[in-house]
């Protein structure tokens, strides 16, 4: 029971962390994409698509890989080079892939509403690891998209805070004038942001079709992308902190469907909402920006 | 000027385009989806009736969104606001019996703006007191709606038969008559073709509305100027909320007469576009709306005859607000002014730009 539970709030927080960690690189150079929903369910739409045409998983990860690129060069191309409002661009980049994937969904798929299965992505019990009580099923026997997520804590922790690049990253965040001024070339380096991001959204949305759901149905990321970007907040932009909430947001959607489950007296919408009332919360309570970088939203122009 | 009406129909000519090769990705017949769209939402009397009935909500959503994005105020939770504001008008609708028509009306609907504008309000006094961004926090408080609405038809307010996840029928007294059934016109248009004109009044005649289109326009300024910024974000984003809300009760006390689940089939963000296309004009949200009620209510006969699932109304949407957008680009020089009426150094400190900083 624990430990089924457990492993499923990982399971849950996956592909969370892996969306809000690209976020958080883009929040870093000082965008804000709200288009992260739509990144996702593009890459949850292409890699099932693919998956299940080709038989392929890896072809399956490259198109959503692809996929979140291309919604994210969308965006980056109104957001970064014509400097137009990020925030209304990210609602209308997750609009339009809504409506993308929903038609391309009944259009391949048919509208007979049959379920459209694929293998799910292999698991990698990681050897004598993944025989510990407890912990190895909850920490050691996952898909590779799992470890990858969580590996990529550190390392984006150590790129952002103590290599060259994560401080033009930052520079960029905080006082884009004087980053250009340097010759960083802002535009670039939040392009390189976006595309990664993209990339690692694309994945995010992989993980829900390739290796949770297994198909695909209209909206499948059900508000995912926006949990990451609380993810972001309440893990005050920091890798470490990003994945302590996520998997504290794991855990309650996992909680969520064990009461549902259950029948309990405690609605489960309680805690549906948990993410996003929590998020509010530690915005109200620790005031808004003060740990967002400081040209977060602003659109950068050279003068 | 001309070119100020001539924009956003070239916006719209360049999605048609954009549209027609997605169509044609899809293998159909762009002339024959767009036929479809026109024949479902303008073919005889009865759908001409029901494209305005499905623009009305767009017009209260729209207004709500128009209205705080000429304050710089990006709400993105009109959709939230509207289920909350439905929310209070289903929950006090079936206790209406006793009262006169006209009272309960008035009660019903007033419920649904108060509803509305708590949860705006909540925003604005988030961002004013609290220095929240506004875009977070009506993005969470949407979520929070959809899971109070989905608690309320399930436990609370579930009918008493407790079969289906809706809330029990409103009273007979509570309920907008249709004024020529089998259409169901009814006063929710003609109320929210008041409100427009009475936003257009507010936002250009009156000094608040001048003081909005302040803010909207450079915030620091505007401080210097005496405006009292706080005051003002937190008055704007409950009129905001309370606009959405009355559209949520109208749509109660007319259409649908209980709650259920997923009321708003996305009101809220749609109304973005309808506010973009009408260039944050009051006045400009009726044919806007109605351009988009059109849409919606188009794309059942288009998926019938045509085999294209409504969904491709969201295409529509995202298309036409991405590339108003890319129309009216800063980057482009003085396009933007077309759009947002701002000043001549709007390049220096563009409206838009004004977002992060408080």
């Amino acid at each position: 029971m624990l430990e089924a539970f457990l492993t499923s709030a990982i399971t849950m927080a996956t592909p969370i962390l892996l969306a809000a960690l690209g976020e958080l690189l883009v929040e870093e150079s000082g965008v804000i994409n709200i288009g992260i929903e739509g990144a996702m369910l593009a890459g949850a739409f292409v890699a099932l698509a693919i998956a299940y045409f080709s038989g392929s998983t890896a072809l399956g990860l490259a198109g959503a890989i692809a996929a979140g690129v291309a919604i994210n060069a969308i965006f980056a191309t109104l957001v970064v080079n014509l400097a137009v409002n990020q925030v209304v661009t990210g609602t209308a980049v997750s609009i339009l892939a809504l409506g993308l994937t929903g038609v391309f969904y009944r259009k391949l798929f048919g509208v007979t509403g049959k379920a459209f299965m694929v293998a799910p992505i292999a698991k990698i019990p990681l050897g004598p690891l993944a025989r510990i009580p407890l912990l190895g099923p909850v920490l050691f026997d996952h898909n590779g998209l799992v470890y990858f997520t969580f590996i990529l804590v550190p390392t984006l922790w150590y790129v952002i805070a103590h290599t060259r690049y994560g401080l033009r990253l930052r520079a960029c965040g905080e006082r884009p004038e004087a980053a250009d001024a340097l010759g960083l070339g802002v535009i670039a380096i939040r392009w390189q942001a976006l595309i990664v991001s993209g990339a690692l959204t694309g994945l995010a949305g992989a993980f829900l079709t390739l290796a949770y759901a297994n198909t695909f149905v209209e909206n499948i990321s059900a508000g995912r992308g926006f949990v990451a970007l609380s993810v972001v907040i309440v893990g005050r932009w920091n890798s470490w902190g990003l994945a302590a909430a996520s998997v504290l947001f794991g855990a309650a959607m996992a909680l969520q469907f064990g009461l549902q489950a259950l029948g309990t007296v405690v609605p489960y919408q309680l805690f549906l909402a948990l993410p996003y009332a929590l998020t509010l919360v530690v915005l109200a309570g620790f005031g808004g920006q003060a740990a967002a970088p400081s040209a977060l939203g602003e659109p950068y122009r050279r003068q | 000027m001309l070119s100020s009406i001539a924009k956003p129909f070239a916006a719209l000519a360049l999605a048609a385009a954009l549209i027609s090769i997605v169509l044609a990705a899809l293998g159909a017949s762009p002339i024959g989806v767009f036929a479809a769209l026109g024949e479902g939402a303008f073919g005889s009397w009865y759908a001409c009736a029901d494209t305005i009935v499905k623009s009305t909500p767009l017009v209260f959503t729209g207004l709500a969104v128009s209205l705080a994005f000429s304050g710089a105020l990006w709400n993105i939770g009109a959709d939230g606001q509207l289920t909350i504001g439905a929310i209070a008008a289903g929950a006090i609708g079936p206790h209406l019996g006793n009262f006169p028509h006209a009272i309960a009306i008035a009660i019903i609907l007033a419920a649904g703006a108060l509803g509305g504008a708590v949860w705006g309000g909540v925003a604005g006094w988030l961002r004013a007191r609290r220095d929240v961004n506004e875009v977070i926090s009506t993005i969470m408080l949407n979520f929070v709606a959809v899971q109070a609405l989905s608690w309320v038809v399930h436990g609370p307010l579930m009918e008493p038969s407790r079969a289906y996840p809706t809330s029990s029928p409103i009273a007979r007294a509570a309920q907008l008559e249709f004024y020529f059934a089998p259409s169901r016109i009814n006063l929710g248009m003609i109320l929210a073709l008041a409100l427009a004109a009475a936003c257009y009044l507010l936002l250009f005649r009156t000094g608040a509305g001048f003081e909005l289109r302040a803010m909207g326009r450079n915030r620091r300024a505007a401080t210097f100027f005496g405006i009292r910024i706080p005051a003002l974000t937190l008055w704007v984003m409950a009129l905001s909320g309370a606009l959405a809300g009355l559209g949520g009760a109208v749509q109660i006390s007319a259409i649908s007469h209980r709650l259920y689940e997923k009321l708003s089939p996305g009101w809220g963000f749609e109304a973005i576009a309808v506010a973009l296309v009408a260039r944050l004009n009051p006045l400009g949200i009726i044919p806007a709306a109605i351009l988009f009620g059109a849409l919606d209510n188009g794309s059942q006969a288009m998926q019938r005859t045509q085999g294209v699932s409504p969904e491709l109304v969201q295409v529509i949407q995202g298309l036409v607000i991405l590339i108003i957008l890319a129309f009216d680009t800063p980057a482009w020089g003085g396009l933007r002014e077309n759009i947002f009426g701002a000043p001549h150094d709007a390049a220096a400190v563009p409206p838009l730009a004004e977002m992060p900083d408080a």
